[in-house]
């Protein structure tokens, strides 16, 4: 997690901030003014679902999309196709 | 009737890192194409070369079905599982990421350069457990077939991956002309050609073209030349 907040955070126009479970990410996704929503290993399938979920009745334009690979290889292109 | 995409060997993105030189088929790192994201669930296809003693330092990876194929040198591989192991040409090296790995990739050679395929494709199956193989390729010498190389089973010929794929290595002599049937509806094939000029569907491809077709149960590959190329079978839909 935290080498995918670096690499994020090189991009200046960028700020990442992380959570750790499923608790944390709903949180932030309350508390937060976000553009983008990526999910990592960690959640499974039914907090994966639950986030979606929450994060679709609670902030309908904010995108949630995987992050796959888990390192700098994929990332921009999936933060690109997310936010344009 | 059956859909194609052609992809010539000088549109590919470039990153040169002095001890890298990538050739990058799809968006990947700095490269960012809209156009060119994946095909299917083949989302990485890097035609890397790494300087002598150079290589790839400890990095990690997730949910991700990883498979490298060295064409000229060797690489050694280190990973968080307790892998250690040396891969060279006519072999070929799959991981599946799953819940997370760090690895790295150093050509062993102090000299001379190491060339491979790195080959990324999202997986059937999110969060497995990590795995490693590496396996010496059978019918490195076989001419004028399609020679097995990946499947989605453990019982088939080659490695395997989370993900319904399958892959085939092909050295063909001039003039060879066979039909390449797919595995599974749904599927479409990306063809890479590794030397020579091959034609696929009345498309022209020379070296390090690549070419997806799909929307097929079968199509016809004609060497124009003695060539070497890959297919690559992949769900289009995943």
């Amino acid at each position: 997690m935290q080498t995918i907040a670096r690499l994020v955070n090189e991009n200046e126009r960028w700020l990442a901030v992380i959570a750790n479970n499923y608790a944390e990410a709903c949180s932030l996704c309350d508390d937060r003014e976000l553009s983008l929503v990526l999910i990592g290993a960690g959640l499974d399938e039914r907090e994966e679902m639950e986030l979606k979920r929450h994060v679709s009745a609670t902030r309908p334009r904010l995108p949630i999309v995987k992050h796959y690979g888990g390192g700098s290889g994929l990332l921009f292109a999936e933060i690109y196709q997310a936010i344009g | 009737m059956a859909q194609t995409v052609l992809h010539k060997a000088n549109t590919r993105g470039v990153a040169d890192h002095g001890w890298l030189k990538s050739y990058q088929s799809f968006s990947f790192a700095g490269y960012y194409n809209p156009e060119r994201i994946n095909f299917g669930a083949l989302r990485v296809l890097n035609d890397d070369i790494v300087t002598g003693g150079m290589g790839f330092g400890e990095h990690p990876h997730d949910n991700m079905e990883i498979i490298s194929i060295p064409l000229e040198g060797n690489l050694q591989h280190k990973d968080s599982m307790g892998n250690t192991a040396t891969i060279k040409a006519g072999e070929i090296q799959v991981m599946s990421a799953g819940t997370g790995i760090y690895h790295s990739e150093y050509n062993a050679d102090p000299e001379n350069p190491a060339k491979f395929l790195q080959i990324w494709l999202f997986p059937n199956k999110r969060n497995v457990t990590p795995r490693y193989d590496q396996i010496l390729l059978n019918g490195n010498d076989v001419k004028d077939e399609f020679v097995q190389i990946l499947s989605p089973n453990e019982d088939d010929a080659g490695v395997w991956i989370y993900q319904d794929a399958w892959f085939n290595m092909a050295k063909f002599n001039a003039g060879i002309n066979k039909t390449y049937t797919l595995n599974k509806e749904g599927n479409g094939v990306y063809i890479f050609v590794l030397k020579g000029e091959v034609e696929v569907n009345g498309e022209k491809l020379e070296t390090r073209d690549g070419l997806g077709i799909w929307e097929t149960a079968s199509f016809e590959v004609k060497a124009d030349t003695d060539a070497e190329f890959l297919l690559m079978e992949v769900p289009m839909k995943f």
